[in-house]
């Protein structure tokens, strides 16, 4: 019997060779931790458990019988994150480069349907050199059981991928369709076709880093939510960021103890919006002074920075901050800032939970490079999101919300549900300059009565007086009482129902 | 006894108008401040009672303005107006203009102004009220010979001055005959091409020169006393960043005869005010008049400390006609005092201004032994239209030594965040071992930084602090996360009490405990206690590690703190074991030589690129023109080079550290 027992270990340690010694050490010579040490990382210790060890390829062709390595190039199991179930895969590049095999990917499908099953968020841990070519279709089918199950997961349970390592071709089109990707600073790349496909093809040159590094997706695709210096500091930070999220769409945000208190005034908001209307201001400042312990996870930093995304915590509950950034562009909406923004409050809206919208926007950028690529639709869509979202929304307007791009951030008449604004608050079809301009088009040569109608205008409209008379606004708030109202504000939320009329889904534009 | 005022105007802003401000509350008068349009919402503005506003930004279209002010004490019934420091406080035109409309001007007459203003005027005075001045000779010097026998007359060292000179040109230091030879005629040269004014003086060359000076007060019925001194040796281009009371240096004699030339100088203009005679002090205790100044001192603060009096209540006393009602038996010098001035300026950079918004700011608590003057507050907006300083930190102690812990203990807790400023520097000059011990020059700065301010030295309590610090935040937080809602167990995860403890390139393995009043850490087989009531989120950890008390400064990294305690700013990042041994793995990331490039220094818009790709460099030569809040910045080579590639054009907007250009 003892042998028996001893024969598992001895399988076992085989399996945790992964493709051995030397591979390892060429694993960490490019910097990068093996499969099993990130799930080490990112898991609680010694909550792993592990299924499929001893699964292997059946593969035939071009020798591939010959090689076996149980487990067949990726780690699959559940553990817990601060005690909360997560189902893990961590491909394993020291094992035929990590590439997908059928039975990898079956490995990959079987935990994934566990966590539809059971209700548990799924992280995919990605450093695989493609499909396993020696396999053929087999492979392929592989990834299309992985795309099927991200399908079916997504707006059920939360889908992260970390890419740590190459992702092409087909492969990347899973984690695109995860709800949030995080990669690693110089050893991480997701593209399509590489680059040397592209110098065939197009004759462009480029590297690697340049068609899809980290810096690539997450400053210029917005691909990619972060990316971060190493393996280590990038799962530390998947581990925080795990802890803002509900497990699955039946459930309420997580809750963890707070230690600030809900009514702190913060004085110093009472001068965040300067004097000078075209003067700009950091929104963070306010974001990280309203949520909990200013501790805010924003995603998507470098890309599209004149919208923040992000969550944060009110008592110790998961919000999702949506804002424009008067720092860039104005805080205007473009084509970037639409999408970014639309499918964060689409997560928030799946996985219940609130929304908090700061608004300082003085409209869409206009400009044919914004329209000839459609600005409509994509505008549209952050339009689309907000108005079909049911999960508790507050929004609160620091200063400019003009014209269109008011109604779109969270506006009351898209079922806003406390829409509060600042008195530095300006809501009105247009800036008092360019509105008179129009109005008072016939006097636009006498530039004495121009300016006389602007201070006209201005005081008339650029305020937020008008819009709460009409009860647009349900309250003007002093600046430094925000985070109090915004936490009394979910408490009475807290239990909001609202639904949508019976569909099989909607037609957003796309 | 003559009637108090009952309403006073303060013709000043920032920490100093506020400080006059509490004062006159204290004392039971109404306070009028001014503001221009930048201080629309400043800390003055809303301490006094009744405020006026007098014009744009510029001080030269508000603060200096004399109708202004006179103006907004009609409207406002103002008997008074304290002037501060700076400004219009030695005008003697704004002296004269009060008086003319019958408003009291809290400060000197206008007659003492004008005598002490005037450099000439106020060493003349001073040597015939039998004042010791450098000896030297003041009138122009036909040639060497002559310049020989004058430096002869004086005693070596002597200095050679441009008498139209500034900026240390045109100056030589001679030890003898020959040496002054070679001065007066390069040092007349030198004058020549850069003031087109080749006239030359000689003086005394004070060596290890300390300056030292002494607070002085005068009533309007003759009575002048002095108030002890103080030293202000610790000077950067001549500004003043650290005073003390006493003087580390002077001895009870010296301190007599300097208060007493003080006093003489002071009657000698019929002195009715709080003023301050400047000395220089030389490494044997000669000392020798610089000047007067008709006015409140910045740094007054440590006066006020050691002697318990209030300069500004005595001013506005002597100023509503009142006699002293102190003699110079009843002052006493208790403990010690220091002032360090909080600038917003970014040491790291040449200390250059920093100006913008105070996004955080928690100054350390005021307590017996500390003081905070300032006049800005969360939120505040460091202007460029002046002086940026923040604030006044002031500690006190029954000795130096105590004075200077606690000015350490109070830069740790000084959280201000959004500008550059100066804490670090402060806290590496009170951690330095010459200051310490109290061996002050005005040359200290320049000797000990030669180059630059490049951060302080972490001490081996510092490193136990951090370690000990960190250990015990990593504990709390882990201890939190394990709280969450939804866990598959109630039991939180569990990583055991050992710990890896990475900081300044180290791998400290510490193993953590709780106690009864706290926690514990074992850091080289030493056990740290720590007692803090830190809870996540607060900026600032304050409490004792191992026995002493402490602040450290905690801001948040993508794993880990950056730690900022005794000057020194530190990431540390503890782990488990495991993830330590795993991070060991990392490759260490390489940050870009930014010494081959030219980096915008502030945020700002590129007004001009001077230099094209391919173009050699001087030192010193003009590459770019930054242009950062209206102010147009000139950024230059600092060494020769051949510029690889421009990375910005005209009409750019960057942001700190963006590269502007390439060196090959």
């Amino acid at each position: 019997m003892q042998e028996i027992l001893e024969k598992l270990e001895q399988k076992r340690a085989e399996a945790r060779a992964g493709g051995g010694q030397h591979r390892i050490e060429a694993q960490h010579g490019r910097g990068k931790l093996t499969a099993r040490e990130r799930i080490e990382l990112l898991l609680d210790p010694d909550s792993f458990e592990e299924y499929d060890m001893f699964v292997e390829h059946r593969c035939t062709d071009f020798g591939m019988q010959d090689q076996k390595y149980p487990g067949d190039g990726v780690v699959t199991g559940s553990g817990t994150i601060n005690g909360r179930l997560v189902f893990v895969f961590s491909q394993d590049f020291t094992v035929f480069g990590g590439s997908l095999s059928e039975t990898h990917a079956e490995k990959i499908a079987k935990i994934m349907d566990m966590a539809i099953k059971v209700g548990a968020p799924v992280i995919g841990l990605n450093d695989s050199g493609g499909a396993r070519i020696q396999e053929g279709v087999a492979s392929l089918a592989g990834y299309a059981e992985v795309f099927q199950r991200n399908i079916e997961a997504s707006g059920v349970i939360p889908q992260i991928s970390v890419i740590m390592g190459p992702c092409a071709g087909g492969a990347v089109y899973s984690p695109a369709m995860t709800d949030f990707i995080f990669m690693v600073e110089d050893t991480s790349y997701m593209f399509v076709t590489g680059p040397e496909v592209v110098k065939t093809v197009t004759n462009e040159v480029v590297t690697q880093e340049e068609l899809g590094g980290a810096s690539t997706h997450t400053s210029k695709s917005g691909v990619a939510d972060n990316a971060f210096e190493n393996d280590v500091v990038t799962l530390h930070q998947v581990r925080r960021f795990f802890d803002f999220l509900p497990l699955n769409n039946r459930e309420k945000p997580p809750v963890r103890p707070s230690y600030d208190d809900p009514d702190r005034l913060d004085m110093s908001l009472d001068t965040l919006v300067p004097a000078n209307p075209n003067k700009p201001y950091d929104m963070l400042e306010l974001i990280e002074k309203v949520v909990d312990e200013g501790d805010f996870f924003e995603l998507q930093p470098n890309f599209a920075k004149n919208i923040i995304i992000g969550f944060g915590r009110i008592e110790g509950q998961t919000v999702g901050v949506v804002a424009n950034q008067p720092m860039v562009l104005a805080g205007c909406l473009d084509i970037n800032a639409s999408r970014k923004a639309a499918r964060f409050v689409r997560f928030c809206d799946c996985f219940n939970i609130p929304i908090l919208t700061f608004v300082d926007v003085p409209g869409f950028l206009p400009g044919t490079a914004q329209e000839l690529n459609g600005i409509i639709k994509h505008g549209a869509k952050l339009l689309f999101a907000f108005g079909e979202a049911t999960v508790p929304k507050i929004t609160v307007i620091t200063r400019k919300a003009y014209g269109g791009a008011y109604d779109v951030m969270s506006s009351k008449h898209l079922r806003g549900d406390l829409n509060y604004a600042w008195p530095t608050a300006e809501i009105a079809v247009m800036g008092p300059k360019g509105a008179v301009e129009i109005i008072f088009r016939a006097d636009i040569n006498d530039p004495e009565k121009i300016e006389q109608k602007t201070r006209e205008y201005t005081e008339k409209f650029a305020n937020p007086f008008v819009a709460a008379s009409r009860g647009f606004i349900d309250e003007v708030i002093m600046p430094h009482s925000t985070r109090r109202r915004v936490a009394r504000g979910l408490r009475l939320l807290k239990n909001k129902e609202l639904k949508n009329p019976w569909k099989k889904h909607d037609n957003l534009p796309l | 006894m003559p009637e108090m005022f009952k309403k006073i105007l303060i013709a000043n802003r920032g920490e100093i108008a506020c400080r006059v401000i509490k004062t006159a509350k204290k004392m039971g008068i109404a306070t009028v401040a001014v503001y221009s349009e930048a201080d629309a919402d400043a800390l003055h503005v809303r301490m006094a009672d009744e405020a006026v506003f007098i014009g744009p930004p510029p001080a030269a279209e508000s603060y200096l303005k004399i109708d202004k002010i006179i103006a907004a004490c009609k409207e406002t019934g103002a008997e008074a107006v304290h002037p501060g420091y700076g400004f219009l406080s030695e005008k003697t035109e704004f002296a004269e203009a009060l008086e003319k409309e019958g408003i009291t001007f809290i400060g000197p007459n206008k007659k003492a102004i004008a005598a002490m203003g005037d450099k000439i005027e106020s060493k003349k005075l001073a040597a015939s009220a039998k004042v010791n001045t450098v000896p030297g000779h003041i009138g122009v010097i036909p040639d060497r010979e002559e310049a020989v026998k004058i430096a002869r007359e004086i005693g070596y060292p002597v200095m050679i001055k441009a008498s139209a000179g500034g900026g240390g040109k045109g100056m030589r230091i001679a030890y003898n005959d020959e040496e002054v030879r070679e001065g007066f005629k390069s040092a007349q040269n030198e004058a020549r091409s850069s003031f087109a004014d080749d006239r030359v003086f000689i003086e005394k060359f004070v060596e290890e020169p300390r300056h030292i000076e002494i607070q002085v007060l005068g009533d309007s019925h003759g009575n002048v006393i002095y108030l002890g001194e103080r030293e202000c040796s610790i000077q950067r281009r001549h500004q003043k960043v650290i005073e003390e009371a006493p003087s580390p240096f002077l001895d009870e004699a010296t301190r007599k005869a300097m208060g007493e030339q003080a006093v003489a100088l002071a009657k000698a203009v019929d002195y009715r005010s709080a003023g301050t005679v400047e000395f220089i002090v030389d490494k044997d205790k000669n000392f020798y008049f610089l000047e007067m100044n008709t006015r409140l001192q910045v740094e007054h603060p440590v006066t006020e400390l050691v002697t318990g009096i209030d300069l500004v209540e005595q001013m506005i006393r002597v100023a509503a006609g009142e006699k002293l009602s102190i003699s110079q038996e009843d002052v006493k010098l208790n403990g010690w005092a220091i002032e360090s001035r909080v600038y917003a300026e970014d040491p790291f950079r040449g200390f250059l201004p920093s100006i913008g918004r105070l996004t955080r700011y928690r100054p350390p608590a005021e307590s017996e032994s500390v003081r905070v003057d300032t006049g800005i507050y969360e939120g505040s907006e460091i202007s460029m239209f002046y002086d940026p300083m923040i604030a006044k930190l002031i500690t006190y102690g029954k000795t130096r030594d105590e004075a200077i812990l606690a000015m350490r203990q109070a830069l740790d807790s000084y959280y201000i965040r959004g500008i550059s400023h100066n804490i670090s520097f402060l806290s590496a000059i009170m951690n330095h071992p010459r200051f310490i011990e109290g061996r002050l020059t005005t040359g200290f700065i320049a000797e000990e930084y030669p180059d630059g301010f490049h951060g302080g030295v972490l001490s081996a309590d510092g490193r136990t602090t951090l370690i000990a610090v960190a250990t015990m935040m990593n504990a709390v937080e882990v201890g939190r996360a394990g709280q969450i809602s939804g866990k598959l167990t109630d039991e939180p995860p569990s990583y055991g009490n050992d710990w890896v403890v990475s900081v300044d390139g180290e791998e400290v393995p510490v193993t953590f405990g709780l106690t009864d009043v706290g926690c514990q850490v074992l850091i080289d087989g030493t056990v740290i206690p720590v007692e803090t009531d830190w809870m996540p989120g607060e900026p600032v950890v304050h409490g004792k590690v191992g026995g002493r008390q402490v602040a450290v400064e905690v801001d948040r990294l993508q794993e880990g703190y950056l730690l900022t305690h005794d000057g020194v700013s530190l990431p540390v990042v503890v782990r488990t074991p495991r993830a330590a041994e795993l991070a060991k793995l990392m490759p260490e990331k390489v940050a870009p030589d930014t010494s081959k490039m030219l980096l915008c220094p502030m945020p700002g818009l590129v007004v001009s690129i001077d230099v094209a790709e391919g173009e050699e460099v001087k030192a010193g030569q003009a590459l770019a023109v930054v242009e950062a809040m209206k102010m147009e910045n000139i950024l230059r080579a600092e060494r020769d080079g051949v510029v690889a590639s421009i990375k910005a054009k005209p009409g750019d907007s960057l942001a700190v550290d963006d590269v502007i250009m390439e060196f090959e």
